[in-house]
This record gives structure tokens, sequence and C-alpha cells, in this order.
């Protein structure tokens, strides 16, 4: 009888019989709405090696590695505080700019770039796609958390800055993982219908660009969220990622938006966003080989 | 009888239980959407031209790369998967292994899947060996813990203690092949699904991955191979199926259905075969064939022998001191022998050059005759004749590859107690 003769954590099984044989059915596309979670949650492993990829190439391909990715957002910090802060003087809430914006461009940068990654994603793996299975749904997630490293890194950078200019965090603080959360939720979610969409037009890759600059705009990375008219507010607070960034600043330093119940009705937002996503990237998964 | 050799071929084995249960499989494409650009801008272009065609639906021609295809495989069995490009072989492997779904049917699998439809999936140029080890072997089906234990007997096979650091963007063909080989015969999947990936790398390390792949199939796992190779089949498998339009076309014995389907082949193939040289208009070989044993197929022979071979010159002037040359290669294009004549005083016309065989002892498989035909130093005509020569007599080799040679010799072998005969010559 056939015995499990190595770790089946990787394996793909649907049911386990009895003699610890793994049963498995090919049908035909279903319209139900499975996402198969459990099949998910057993190829973690591989969702780790993708990470691991991301991340290993990406610093290896750049000379200076790492140091990209702190100059980066300190670049653009620089520019903003030159032409937003000193030129245009918008107002920064009280804040230094550098603090103003670099609290925000940190989560931006991670959600610009974790959007991108994902939206190309399917595309950009179609080799292994049309080669081997697995669930589908471990592209768009590892693009998603690999991003994390960077933050991690911006992140480490902004507490940097902040203690430079002597504000001390408060408690505040235990929101930055909700509001991260948020973040990833939203890059998933709006990822998963970009890359399902690009698996099946592939020009839809070079709209995002154009999506994330106009989403910046909507966003306040550049603006304090009081500059946005009161009778527009309830329409703003659909931006999940206006949330996210008024949240970083304030639980950081204390100034400006606390997340109110506005946050609530964004992360309903992104739930519908992300749903749909799972369900529109599930239906695309089954004859995605045959696409790409 | 026990096999010798320890190949699962020769052994006894129970094949009791199903674990690959195919019911009435179909796979349909639309012609109309792979040719369709896959371009939002062109869609939208093609909406805003003729609004009403977004409901049309765009003339969509289906068809269909399999279709009703039922199968089962038992526990053990390595199925071959034969036919020609196109028919059907590799959708049906992807549905198996669950890379694309089924249009039509439904199959049941029993058991770790592992699929390896080509070599080096999910390598990275930039990462080292030793990372696209991990990586490679991930995306196949193996779990970390099972990567370290075997890494080092996977850099051993593949022979690359020294360069595991070095990444594989920096690796010969020969050496990427090799690791990422040595990765993928590393898997131990209960059920393996392998599509042709054998048709890379040289002949030696061929070899030993054949040898690795008898082992799989020897420790009881179950194999669907597809390829190409007909001798590969014919070796490690015990049930082959010729798909053919789509569809079953055989099922059953190697012997019979790759017999079947290179008689198949060698009838419908007439396109020469290689590249001709030589002053044509002088005179051209027009063609060979067996004139006995007559079989179905003047191209294809099922005896050891005696045959008889003529190939047709045709000559459009007299020649007096011609020469001919005659060599018959395999598959491999390895050289098996070679012959010529001088001094042949031709008259013009057509001339058959017979040649009698008391024994031709080849194994199974596809040869080509090249032949060539010269006025002293002047080449009239040189090159491969087609259609290729067939042979499917039975084999009466070992039945592994790397101990089967290059000849296929009948004998005969007993064992027998030492008789005082053989063993003490009266001594006079």
């Amino acid at each position: 009888m056939a015995t499990v003769t190595s770790n089946p954590s990787v394996a793909a099984p649907a049911a386990k019989l009895p003699h610890g044989s793994v049963i498995m059915r090919i049908e035909p596309p279903r319209g139900l709405f499975n996402l198969h979670l459990g099949e998910l949650w057993a190829y973690r492993e591989l969702l780790y090696f993708f990470v691991w990829r991301d991340v290993k190439v990406r610093y290896k391909q750049t000379v200076i590695g790492v140091l990209w990715v702190v100059l980066q957002p300190l670049l653009t910090m620089g520019v903003f505080t030159l032409f937003f802060g000193r030129l245009a003087k918008l107002p920064s809430n009280g804040l230094p700019y550098p603090v103003f914006y670099f609290a925000a461009l940190v989560p931006w940068a991670y959600f610009s770039t974790a959007l991108q990654n994902c939206t190309s994603v399917v595309v950009d793996n179609q080799r292994v796609i049309t080669k081997v299975y697995f669930p589908r749904l471990v592209l768009p997630i590892s693009a998603v958390v690999s991003g994390l490293v960077d933050f991690a890194i911006g992140f480490a950078v902004l507490l940097v800055v902040t203690t430079i200019y002597g504000i001390k965090p408060t408690l505040a603080v235990l929101w930055l993982p909700v509001l991260l959360l948020l973040a990833v939720l939203t890059a998933l979610g709006v990822g998963l219908w970009m890359s399902a969409l690009n698996a099946l037009y592939r020009d839809v890759r070079y709209v995002v660009p154009f999506l994330v600059q106009f989403w910046m705009f909507a966003s306040p990375v550049v603006y304090p969220s009081s500059l946005v008219p009161q009778r527009w507010r309830w329409l703003y607070g659909l931006n999940p990622m206006a949330g996210v960034i008024d949240g970083f600043r304030w639980a950081l330093t204390g100034h400006g938006v606390a997340p109110g119940p506005l946050m609530l009705a964004s992360a309903s937002a992104v739930m519908v966003v992300l749903l749909g996503g799972l369900f529109f990237f599930q239906r695309m998964e089954g004859t995605v080989a045959d696409r790409v | 009888m026990p096999c010798p050799f320890g190949f699962s071929r020769c052994g006894q084995r129970s094949m009791s239980t199903v674990v690959i249960h195919g019911e009435g499989l179909g796979k349909r494409y639309h012609r109309g959407a792979l040719q369709q650009s896959t371009l939002l801008r062109d869609q939208l272009s093609r909406m805003l031209k003729s609004p009403l065609s977004v409901f049309r639906r765009p003339k969509d021609e289906t068809f269909w790369a399999l279709e009703d295809v039922s199968l089962e495989v038992r526990e053990g069995e390595v199925l071959g998967l034969i036919g020609r490009n196109g028919a059907g072989k590799t959708t049906l492997l992807k549905i198996l292994s669950r890379i694309t779904k089924p249009t039509t049917g439904w199959a049941e699998i029993h058991g770790r899947v592992g699929s390896l439809l080509e070599v080096g999936t999910g390598f990275h140029g930039e990462l080292s060996g030793r990372e696209n080890t991990f990586l490679s072997g991930a995306i196949l089906g193996m779990s970390k813990r099972e990567i370290n234990r075997k890494f080092d007997e996977i850099v051993a096979f593949a022979e690359l203690e020294k360069f595991i650091d070095t990444p594989v963007k920096h690796y010969s063909s020969g050496m990427y092949v090799r690791l990422a080989f040595a990765v993928a015969a590393h898997l131990e999947p209960e059920i393996l699904l392998v599509d042709e990936v054998l048709a890379v790398g040289d002949i030696n390390f061929q070899k030993k991955c054949l040898g690795k792949m008898g082992d799989v199939a020897r420790a009881g796992r179950t194999v669907v191979l597809v390829s190409h190779q007909l001798n590969q089949i014919r070796r490690l498998c015990h049930r082959v199926i010729w798909i053919e339009a789509a569809s079953v076309r055989q099922d059953g014995s190697p012997e019979a259905v790759v017999n079947a389907y290179e008689a198949a082949m060698s009838k419908s193939e007439g396109a020469p075969v290689g590249s001709r040289t030589g002053d044509h208009a002088r005179g051209h070989f027009t063609g060979w064939e067996i004139i006995s044993p007559e079989n179905t197929s003047p191209h294809s022979l099922d005896i050891i022998g005696p045959v008889t071979v003529r190939f047709m010159l045709k000559l459009l002037e007299p020649i007096k001191h011609g020469i001919h040359g005659i060599t018959l290669y395999n598959a491999e294009r390895q050289l098996l022998w070679g012959w010529a004549a001088f001094e042949l005083d031709l008259e013009l016309g057509v001339h058959d050059l017979v040649y009698h065989f008391p024994m031709l002892p080849l194994k199974p498989g596809i040869y080509t005759w090249m032949v060539s035909f010269w006025d002293r130093e002047e080449l009239i005509d040189m090159g491969d004749l087609a259609p290729e020569f067939h042979v499917v007599t039975q084999s009466f080799q070992h039945p592994r590859d790397e101990w089967s040679g290059l000849l296929n010799l009948p004998s005969e072998f007993t064992v027998r107690p030492s008789s005082a005969a053989y063993s003490s010559r009266p001594s006079r």
C-alpha cells in the first residue's frame, strides 16, 4: 500500500484515507466559491520559498542592495520636503516636514510596490505556472508579503528620523500592526483583481502605475487630510490608504487624525474588494495555465 | 521467473489498487481566444469600432485537444504515453497534474503527485546552485526538511560539489541540466508524471537519469511517462497508451502498441530526411526498400534476419569509375556500420543496389541509411534516405538502457551442471 514517504505538508491533501494515502479529485472548473484554504495552508512552505526568492533576488540584483531600500524613501522625502513643504508651503499638522512625509511614505511605498508586484506576479511566473501545480493564490500572497521586508527596513529608518526630531512614541503605536494589516489587505485585494486582469490583458500592468499615482494624490501623502472639505470626508474615508496613512502619522507622533469610525467604513470596503478579488482570481485560476 | 537485474518489468508484482482513475476526460481550447489579442487596448478599440460586437461572441472556433479519454493506472505501474506532437499527450499530463482543469470528465488520484514537465522548473539565474536546489525542490513539491536531508545526495548526483555556490547563470547548459535533473530525480512522490524531460543533456547523464528512473519504477512508484524515445518507452513501461488526434488509439503491452505506432508512422511519412548534396543532374538515389522479408511496410523490419534491402539509383549518364558508399546510423546519430564498393561500371538508367544481410542484429528503434555515389572524386549524390528505417524486432538485450548496448544479438542461454567433458579434458 502506498505510504507517504516524506513530510506531507507540501503535498496536496484533499482528504486523508485511513491508510495514509491522499485522494484528489480533478474536475472541470465550477462556479462555486471555494477557496481551498486548507490546501493553501498545506502549501505555506512554498509561500515561504517564493518570498525568500523575491527578497534574495531583489537584493542580489542591485549593487547597493539594502541601501537602496533606505535611500529611495529618503530621497523622495527630501524632494517632497523641498517642493511640497518649503515651496508650496502645504500644511503639515505642525509636524516637521521630514517626519510628516516620511511617516506617510513608508506605508505608501510598501503599498505601491506590493500592488505593482502583485499585478505582474502571475505573468512573471508563467513558466512555473504552466509546468507545475500549486494553489495559484500563493503567488499574489507572496508578492504582498515579500514587500514587508522592505517595509521593515523603511520603518526602522522612520524610527530613527522621529527620534532625531525628538518625537517620543506613545501607546498609540499599538495601532500600527492593525494599520499595516489594512495596507496589506488593500494591496492584496486590489492586487488580486489586477493580477487576474493582467493574465487576461497584458497591458494592465501599464495602467497600474497611473492608478498608483492617482491613488497617491487621493491619499494624504503630500498633504494632511485636514485639507479635504468636510462634506467630502465620508467619500475620502472609503479610501483605506487614507486611514492607513493618517493612522501612521498619528500613531507615531500623536499629531493629526486618529483612526475613527471612518476606518470601519474603509475596512469594510477593503473586505468587499478582497472577497471580490479572491472570487475573480479563483475563477481565472483553473485556466490560467492555458492563458499565460 | 525471477528477474536477474532486479528490474520491475521482469518481476511479478501485484498491481491491484487503481491509483489514477480518469473518466471521459476532455479539454477544449478556444482557437479564437488563443489568436485574439491579449491586450486590453485592442479589445477596447474593437468595442469602439463596433459597439454591438461586445454582445456577439467572437467567431469562436473551438477544438478538442483531448476528447473522452478514460484511463486507469494501477499502483506501481509505469505507463507510457506515445503519439505525434499535438496529439494530446501533454494535455492529458497537464490535467492529471492539475496544471489545467479538464473541460469534461473527471479523474481521481490516490497519492502524492509530482510532475516533471520541464527540467529546471523554478530555477532563477541570479540564485546559486544551492539556493536553486531548495527553490526548485519546493516548487516541485518537496518540503524543506526533505531537501535538507537529500541535499548532499543531490549535489553529488549532479557532480557539482565545487560550483554549488555559484549563481546558475554562470553554469554551462550541461551543468544547469545536471543540477535541475538531480533535483527532480530526488522527488519521491507516490505518483510521478514525466514529460519528455530526458531529451536533454549528454548521453552519459541521460543514462544515469534513466537508471535513476528505473530505480523509481522498481521502488513501486507509479509513473506516467510521455516520450518520443520509443526505446525508452519499451524499456521502462509496463503498459503503453497511444494517443492519436485527442483520443486513445491503442492501449496495451509496450511491444504491441509501440510496434503498431512505428508501423503507422513509417507508412505515413514520405518527406525526405536530412539534406542531400551532389551533382544531381548526373544521377541520384530515388529511394530504398526491404525486398525480403515482405512486410506491411517496406521500411520496417520485424526479424533479425535474413534481410534483403535494395537502394534505387537513377543515373542520367553512364559512369565508368563509380564509387558507392553506405552507412547506417541510429537515432542518436551514432555510426553503426559503413561499407563501400569501388570501380563500378554502370550504364545510364535505374539500378538496384542490393544488399543481402544474413543477420541484421539491430535493437528496436529508428535508423537512417546514408548512401553516396561518386564518379571517382566527384560527388554525384550523398545524403540520408527517406523514409527512416524502423526496426520493430523483439529485443534480446538487457532491460536497462545503460547495459543494453548497440547490438541486438539473440543468444541461447543455459545453465547446467559442469560435466566432466567440460571441466577435465582427457589429457593424453
